[in-house]
């Protein structure tokens, strides 16, 4: 990332750059107030019990802390007439993210490299082609897709939404791909052909290499994206293959009687909680990666 | 034996754009070929012809006797050292150097046996573990040398490795090149937009413009018998002196005028040439145009010329005038009386002079 340095002007007195600083320092504390007062009602309505809720205040305090909400929403919650919490349905997001994140991110390498660094006849119609489906919504695609999982006999199963989330993820992972590699030298795919290296050695040994901000940057946008995902997700899933995020909403949703919002809020927490781990953990390779796209070769 | 290097008609295009017309060139084992030409000229891409990293459109090439047209870079049995040198940036210098063999599947004592040899020979036995972005340019200069000494190849490629470095280091590796392939006695093809570089280095001198060879020859004949006006004028630093002029021949021999803005014009006489057309133009090399008074000799004649400028560079002094409507340099010795807006008598020799036919520019003596 690029430091902006700022000088400020020499004249103007002391003072008011303080209450200048001040008025900034106040401002930014406003908007972190504004977003994290979600979060915090959430966090602490999910430790609070239901009589707590009712008779206290949204944003006061648990007077006492009880995880009987996230054992509920863990492994008990009804989403619909099942009554077996978000767990299976989390694991299912797990089983369809994974393998849809790294398929999706390898291809995408793979497709990047091409355009980048091996342009044959037509690549860069081929590159708008895959950009343009990057700006495709999904709703236009939902039952050309459903016919296509049919024929293909993955319909509401695990490995067609991991499909589905390959196919429409390789835009973006192209995108991202070729915008790193093509500020990468093309002497150096030059100097490993005349070392001898061919197409697959030369991305394994020299490209692979030199991709891990990009790489990281793939993962937490694919990982977000498709962990996240609702309408593919309620669309080509049957019972039992859910991902959470339907889950989440068949419990908020198909309660009846009282609302347990300490359940809702800590369902909520427990579907969100994978992606923020990623931003935390690769969080600063992100912003970096994203800005950071060229190699001094 | 077979020459080391022969291209027989070969032609490259980019769909309707020619970018090679019809070179044929020709190297034997020992050469040292350079390509020197102004950017867009070809010599790059004529380059990468021959390393196989681009298909050719027609024509042949052949590398020590075996057909090459049409196969891969790794079976050419060729080197090359990139402009921007190309070294992995993930890899160790060490790395860098083997890679190569790795590839090919060199047992590892060979390996480590050969990067011992080419590290000492380039003195980069200190920088093995470095990575190369912790690498000087002159360094890095070094290791993609390394890289292509390693492979021990029948013929060495080099596109513009030292127009990334600084001047004092540029002329420092020339030397170390030049002294290279003096000890390897190699093969190398060399390409270089800088004409004194090509002087320096070459045994052979390719110029090329327009995708067009302008001339073959060494550097003696390059600089000496530039077959047209495009070759004098890019070899040679400062350029040579192209003045219109006209001739007759007289009892003496020819005669060569060459019109003045203010004043009679200037009339020379060549004992060399005869029979040229009347209107010519004259190549004269600025060491060719000395000061009277200080250089003298057999076959010189003197002229009183106006001085406009006069430009010290050190060893010499560069002096410069108006002779048939062009600025004409003439490069004369450091203690030169030469005054700007002064006259001065300075003698030419016609020894060495070139005829250019003005409309076609293709020389006539």
């Amino acid at each position: 990332m690029t430091d902006i340095s700022y000088t400020p002007p020499q004249s103007g007195s002391r003072m008011a750059k303080i209450v200048l600083r001040w008025g900034l320092y106040l401002m930014l504390g406003v908007f972190i107030l504004f977003y994290l007062m979600p979060l915090f009602v959430m966090i602490t309505t999910s430790f609070k019990s239901l009589d707590e809720i009712r008779t206290g205040d949204l944003i006061s305090l648990p007077r006492e802390v009880t995880l009987e909400a996230w054992r509920t929403a863990w492994s008990e919650a009804c989403t619909g007439i099942q009554c077996e919490g978000v767990r299976p349905y989390f694991w299912n997001s797990v089983l369809i993210a994974i393998p849809a994140v790294l398929i999706s991110t390898l291809i995408g390498a793979l497709n990047g490299y091409v355009v980048a660094q091996w342009r044959f006849r037509g690549a860069n119609l081929f590159f708008a082609l895959m950009l343009f489906g990057c700006f495709i919504p999904f709703q236009v695609v939902l039952l050309p897709m459903a016919r296509m999982l049919g024929l293909m006999g993955m319909a509401g199963t695990i490995p067609g939404l991991i499909f589905v989330h390959v196919i429409y993820g390789l835009g973006f992972t192209t995108l991202f791909f070729r915008n790193y590699y093509v500020s990468i030298p093309s002497e150096l795919t030059k100097a490993a052909k005349v070392d001898g290296a061919g197409f697959f050695r030369i991305f394994w040994s020299i490209f692979l290499p030199l991709s891990l901000p990009i790489i990281v940057v793939t993962v937490i946008w694919q990982f977000t994206q498709i962990w996240n995902d609702f309408l593919f997700g309620v669309s080509f899933s049957q019972a039992g293959t859910q991902p959470v995020t339907v889950a989440l909403n068949n419990i908020v949703n198909s309660t009846t009687g009282v609302k347990a919002y300490n359940v809702d809020m800590a369902a909520a927490i427990i579907a969100a909680l994978p992606t923020l781990f990623v931003y935390v953990v690769a969080g600063k390779y992100f912003v970096r990666g994203l800005t950071a796209g060229s190699v001094k070769g | 034996m077979a020459p080391i290097l022969e291209i027989n008609n070969l032609f490259k295009s980019y769909g309707s754009v020619e970018i090679l017309k019809d070179i044929n060139v020709s190297i034997e084992q020992g050469d040292f070929l350079v390509l020197v030409g102004p950017s867009g000229c070809g010599k790059s891409t004529l380059l990468n012809c021959i390393a196989g990293l681009e298909p050719i459109s027609g024509g042949t090439l052949s590398i020590s006797g075996r057909d090459m047209t049409h196969v891969n870079p790794k079976d050419r049995d060729i080197a090359m050292v990139f402009q921007s040198y190309a070294l992995y940036p993930t890899m160790t210098v060490a790395k860098n150097i083997t890679f190569g063999m790795k590839v090919r599947g060199v047992d590892q004592a060979t390996q480590d046996e050969k990067l011992k040899q080419v590290a000492g020979q380039l003195q980069i036995e200190p920088l093995l573990d470095r990575k190369p972005g912790q690498l000087s340019g002159g360094q890095r200069q070094r290791v993609a040398m390394g890289r292509a000494l390693v492979r021990d190849p029948k013929l060495f490629l080099f596109d513009e490795p030292l127009s990334n470095l600084d001047a004092k280091l540029r002329v420092e590796m020339r030397t170390e090149i030049k002294a290279l392939h003096q000890r390897l006695g190699a093969s190398m093809v060399y390409v270089t937009h800088d004409q004194i570089e090509a002087m320096t280095l070459a045994t052979k001198i390719v110029v090329m413009k327009g995708g067009v060879i302008q001339q073959i020859g060494t550097p003696s004949e390059i600089y000496n018998h530039p077959a047209n006006l495009f070759v004098a004028d890019f070899m040679g630093s400062p350029a040579m002196n192209l003045i219109p002029a006209t001739t007759r021949m007289n009892g003496k021999g020819l005669e060569v005028e060459i019109a003045r803005a203010n004043g009679t014009p200037i009339t020379l006489i060549d004992t060399n040439n005869k029979d040229l057309p009347e209107n010519v133009i004259l190549g004269v090399r600025p060491e060719d145009i000395a000061d009277a008074s200080l250089r003298g000799g057999e076959g010189r004649q003197e002229a009183d010329c106006m001085i406009d400028i006069v430009e010290p560079a050190g060893a010499d002094t560069y002096a410069v005038m108006q002779l048939g409507g062009k600025h004409v340099t003439a490069r004369l010795h450091a203690e030169t009386g030469a005054v700007a807006g002064q006259h001065l008598n300075l003698a030419f020799d016609l020894g060495k002079v070139s005829y250019f036919a003005p409309d076609t520019g293709e020389r006539l003596n």
